[in-house]
């Protein structure tokens, strides 16, 4: 009795210091499973339509509801004007847009870069402390049991264990000779503006936002998958501008990827000693195409804002 | 010494701010300088509220920079509109500006906001809030904001417009009659609905109207 009395007081007074910690050492990007954009044959999560009304249609419900509307729904774990369906388009459903149904499945997975097999909650709890800048929910919370339910219920009837078509942004070549940042603010200047405002600031409604802010304090950190300009850039050429996905050229997606990702962002929660130099060999150097720790107009980036 | 001239200065504020305000008020009740311009509020209302039968929009509580772009666009003809392209050419700059600004100033509807987070009922609130993605068609609201109660300069409210405005003027896009849209992103969208979903999403729109005082 006393033991377990004991026991539970630990645990209880654990927790809270274990969900400081970063539970997620690892944004190194899917290598494989991009899909292939050609194919139309992707996997078809089941419709809102067919979720049953009951206790588990409602936890459901309440994880879609978080995704969509995360600051709403999970205040205390966002640190950002960010939503989960900001990167994952079409409520975490669409092919190509990291879909939650093809994620769900290949968790848990061993990660070479924190040499740990990480569970999908660890991998919900990544997004908060990256892409979200903000904390990681429990693992055994409500938010990670929610959040869970909803990608369980989209990948009803998905094979366990298999790369699906359509997991991943398509990747985009680099274009030859690199990117070039001028031209980037020349794209974004024209197509990206007037939803997320001349300087990256998003646009709200209220006191919550529309339009993600994209660089800045209120947006992704840079320990955030979306810091690599590869990965932002695979993701803007399949999605951006809104409803017109496909439509900029592998050459604008690149530098536009670029320029919104040459700009200063909350610090990587990673960050050893304080040093940005020491956080990059260690977490930035093998990771992609990225500028954190690089000069880009004279000023380092990664201190952080 | 200098006293007295303090009143003074504040007679010829309070002048010249009420004269810009009667200025903007007269061009909407009365017409501008020009006898072409004629008064808004014929059709718009006496507190822009519009005239739902008729099709002509509400412009209370719209972003001034979007009216703005509006005018300058019917005088150009880059919004193409018999009734409003001749009064929007014979309004001068200031009193466009004017006019804009003050119905900027009245204030929209207060709708409950509904969001993606709500469940869906219908063919209409299904497109507002959970879009086509098999079509490309985002959720309304992913742009016009929860209930449709519009975002900055260039994202209208939807809320507060009636239906035969709404689909009169997705109508336009599907058509290509309406093409002042910023870089098509209404025009691509409204070009793949059908006329049930451009019925079916303006009622939807149409129908989120003030707050009860029950609520």
């Amino acid at each position: 009795m006393k033991t377990h009395t004991t026991a539970l007081l630990l645990m209880s007074l654990a927790f809270p210091v274990l969900a400081d910690d970063i539970a997620m050492e690892d944004q190194s990007q899917i290598l494989t499973g991009a899909g292939d954009p050609a194919s139309s044959k992707y996997f078809q999560p089941p419709k809102e339509s067919e979720l049953p009304d009951n206790a588990y249609g409602q936890l459901v419900q309440q994880g879609r509801a978080i995704f969509v509307d995360t600051k709403m729904h999970a205040p205390d774990y966002v640190g950002n004007g960010l939503a989960c369906a900001n990167c994952h388009l079409e409520q975490g459903r669409k092919a190509n847009s990291a879909p939650l149904w093809a994620a769900y499945t290949m968790y848990p997975a061993y990660r070479k870069k924190n040499d740990k097999v990480n569970s999908y909650a660890e991998r919900l709890q990544g997004c908060f402390q990256f892409s979200m800048n903000g904390k990681a929910p429990e693992a055994d919370g409500p938010v990670i049991a929610a959040l869970s339910a909803y990608s369980y219920w989209l990948a009803t009837g998905a094979p366990t264990g298999q790369e699906l078509p359509g997991r991943a942004y398509p990747d985009v070549p680099q274009p030859e000779g690199g990117y070039d940042l001028a031209k980037g603010e020349q794209v974004y200047d024209a197509q990206c503006a007037v939803c997320h405002g001349p300087n990256g600031e998003g646009q709200k409604s209220g006191d919550l936002y529309v339009f993600p802010p994209l660089w800045g304090a209120d947006s992704f950190n840079w320990g955030a998958g979306m810091h690599r300009i590869n990965t932002a850039a695979a993701f803007i050429k399949e999605n951006m501008p809104l409803g017109k996905g496909g439509t900029l050229s592998d050459e604008d997606a690149w530098n536009v990827a670029a320029f919104m990702n040459s700009h200063e962002r909350p610090q990587d929660p990673r960050l050893i000693d304080g040093s940005v130099e020491k956080t990059r060999d260690k977490y930035h150097a093998n990771d992609g195409v990225n500028l954190y720790g690089e000069i880009v107009n004279g000023k380092m980036l990664g201190k952080g804002i | 010494m200098n006293v007295p001239l303090w009143p003074l200065a504040g007679l010829f504020l309070a002048i010249s701010v009420s004269a810009h305000a009667a200025d903007a008020a007269a061009v909407y009740s009365k017409g501008g300088t020009n006898p072409a311009a004629m008064a808004c509020a014929t059709c718009h209302g006496a507190e822009g509220e519009g005239m739902a039968a008729a099709g002509f929009p509400r412009l209370a509580g719209l972003s001034a920079n979007y009216m703005r772009k509006q005018l300058a666009d019917f005088a150009s003809g880059a919004r193409a509109n018999p009734i409003m392209q001749p009064i929007a050419a014979a309004l001068s700059r200031e009193e466009a500006d004017a006019v804009s600004t003050m119905l900027a100033d009245k204030p929209q509807p207060q709708v409950e906001r509904i969001d993606r987070t709500a469940l869906v009922d219908g063919p209409g609130e299904t497109l507002a809030l959970r879009g086509a993605w098999d079509r490309n068609i985002p959720e309304c609201v992913a742009c016009h904001g929860p209930s449709g109660t519009g975002v900055g300069d260039a994202f209208p409210p939807l809320a507060g417009q009636s239906a035969q405005y709404l689909s009169s003027q997705l109508t336009a896009w599907r058509q290509g009659t309406r093409k002042n849209d910023p870089n098509d992103l209404m025009g691509h969208i409204a070009r793949s609905l059908t006329e049930d979903e451009v019925t079916a999403v303006s009622t939807y729109f149409a129908g989120l109207t003030d707050k009860g005082a029950a609520k």
